[in-house]
């Protein structure tokens, strides 16, 4: 067989993860200090976990329909109220998936067809490029920088759409940079967005872990943005969830019907015991997700502060559980310093240039670890930056 | 509301080397704030101490801990108290607790060995005036305690399958 010839170019040409190799050697070093991991560290709470074993206990194992549970999407629908102040209906505008991963990779092949141009700010999580591609859609990058608080300029959203654009990723609270949008923020792109084509996909994965003393926003309570935004969230983050695989996404009837139809034959419905602890967390979680922001928010200020103590400039990141300092004065770019660290520290970060260009310069550090951890990681940092 | 009070003792209860600083970072106030939260519950008795908890089987000491049922006649005017003062001023004594149900006092006891444990409450504690029975009950092994869960200090497993 010639495999090669199977494969289709764009399969082929897919970027493999350029960082892989580098933490297959990270885990090799028997003391190493990683930073790298994008989950919680915090488990499931315990009475999410007892929800599925009782889900488990009654048998309550078989397929759900297509879009999730009826009780969960209702669930759904109160929490987006209650958080948000958004209205959806449970029955035409919110579908279950498996996990925000798979309500992305829906929303961009409903909307995106050979040719058509997908806008996506940098530095950012990295499904949203290849995912684009395997649409036939062609991604365009909108650099953000650190001048800005990496947030997405209007001028930048300007500038790039053409009429070719179908959609806007708006991937805030941003993964590796911490930078949120706030309401005035996303007013400025909704400016630009008005009177044109462009459908939203907010990425609101990282919305609860939010140190801004606002309440979280989402792009979809801009004035006029809600009838083109489909917001993408999910259990992982916020309810220490991941290995769960549950997400959902809300949006216009009209591509919430079409992506249902996607997820209906790639993936049928969302794994049922899932389902049931996500009614669990959504009930009787709000707790919990305020504990562990608080601790995130601890480590967060712990880091900053090291950094600033360091004379490392870091900007100061108010969403997710990352830090993003600068490096560039240390190292010719971000993945030598990643090497060199991890060589001589025993310390594994992410060198920002593997969330795009607009990254390179940058370290992602992640702040789900341990203060004892996160103590001893700075302790390294601190002797490896005055050798 | 649960007030600024509450959540700085359960940030502590946590973790007692948690900073005033790193406490008033996770809530969002001044580091002052927060130390004066702690030194007036030093003051009235809220924070009674800072202990690490150990579990023992890791080091070579000898160590058994019991617990020992103690039905009690209380006194008139005193109550179950004199009798609970005279237990908790042994220093084998690790806690004492005033129970409902079938026996009156819940007494935590440490020693070497079983047969030390036994003596102490045979010679120190069934002598006690007002203790009218006792029943000892020895520990086998620790699951959890203070909230922490013993022997179950788990390697980070979470990998890089995304960033």
């Amino acid at each position: 067989m010639e495999y090669e010839k199977l494969l289709t170019d764009t399969a082929r040409n897919l970027k493999p993860s350029g960082i892989r190799k580098f933490f297959d050697v990270a885990e090799r070093i028997p003391d190493v200090i990683a930073l790298g991991v994008g989950e919680p560290d915090f488990k499931t709470p315990w009475h999410i976990r007892q929800a599925a074993i009782d889900a488990l206990s009654k048998g309550q194992t078989r397929y759900t329909s297509n879009a999730g549970l009826m009780p969960l999407r209702e669930e759904i629908a109160a929490y987006m109220n209650r958080r948000f102040a958004l209205d959806y209906d449970p029955v035409s505008e919110i579908t279950v998936t498996v996990g925000g991963s798979e309500a992305i990779d829906n929303i961009i092949r409903s909307v995106v067809s050979f040719g058509d141009e997908v806008l996506i700010p940098e530095p950012s999580f990295v499904c949203y490029a290849p995912l684009t591609e395997l649409a036939g859609g062609k991604p365009v990058i909108l650099p953000t920088y650190e001048k800005d608080g990496f947030k997405l300029m209007p001028e930048t959203v300007k500038n790039a759409i053409t009429e070719k654009t179908k959609l806007l990723i708006m991937p805030y609270p941003n993964n590796p940079t911490g930078a949120l949008m706030l309401k005035e923020d996303c007013e400025k792109i909704a400016a630009v967005l008005k009177g044109t084509d462009v459908l939203v996909l907010s990425d609101e994965i990282y919305i609860e872990l939010n140190y801004s003393g606002s309440p979280a926003f989402s792009f979809a309570q801009t004035e006029g943005m809600k009838e083109r935004t489909v917001v993408v969230n999910g259990f992982s983050k916020t309810y220490a969830m991941t290995g769960w695989r549950i997400g959902f996404a809300c949006g216009p009837k009209e591509i919430m019907k079409a992506a249902l139809k996607i997820h209906q034959y790639g993936i049928m419905c969302t794994p049922t015991v899932s389902q049931y602890a996500a009614i669990e967390a959504l009930k009787n979680g709000d707790d919990d997700i305020e504990y562990m922001r608080q601790n995130y928010n601890m480590r967060r200020r712990f880091l900053l502060d090291a950094f600033q103590s360091l004379s490392v400039p870091c900007f100061e990141p108010k969403g997710a559980f990352y830090v993003f300092p600068n490096i560039s004065g240390f190292a010719a770019n971000s993945e030598d310093f990643c090497n060199d660290f991890l060589e001589k520290a025993h310390v594994a970060v992410v060198p920002g240039s593997a969330f795009g260009e607009s990254g390179e310069g940058f370290i992602r550090i992640s702040y789900a670890y341990s203060l004892d951890h996160l103590k001893k990681a700075v302790e390294r940092l601190e002797k490896y930056l005055k050798r | 509301m649960i007030n600024l009070k509450e959540k700085v003792l359960r940030f502590l209860e946590t973790d007692c080397r948690f900073s005033a600083k790193n406490i008033a970072d996770a809530l969002d106030v001044t580091e002052q704030q927060v130390a004066d939260v702690i030194a007036s519950c030093i003051d009235d008795g809220t924070i009674l101490g800072y202990k690490a908890l150990i579990n023992w089987d890791k080091t070579a000491r000898d160590y058994v801990s019991a617990m020992i049922e103690i039905k009690v006649q209380p006194e008139k005017g005193e109550g179950f108290d004199s009798v609970a003062r005279s237990i908790c001023a042994f220093d084998e004594v690790v806690s004492v607790f005033l129970m409902s149900g079938g026996f009156d006092l819940a007494v935590m006891i440490e020693g070497k060995s079983m047969r030390e444990v036994a003596l102490f409450v045979v010679e120190k504690l069934a002598v006690i005036d007002g203790v009218t029975g006792t029943a000892t009950h020895f520990v086998l092994n620790k699951y959890k305690d203070k909230g922490v869960i013993f022997d179950e200090r788990e390697k980070d497993t979470r990998v890089m399958t995304e960033f």
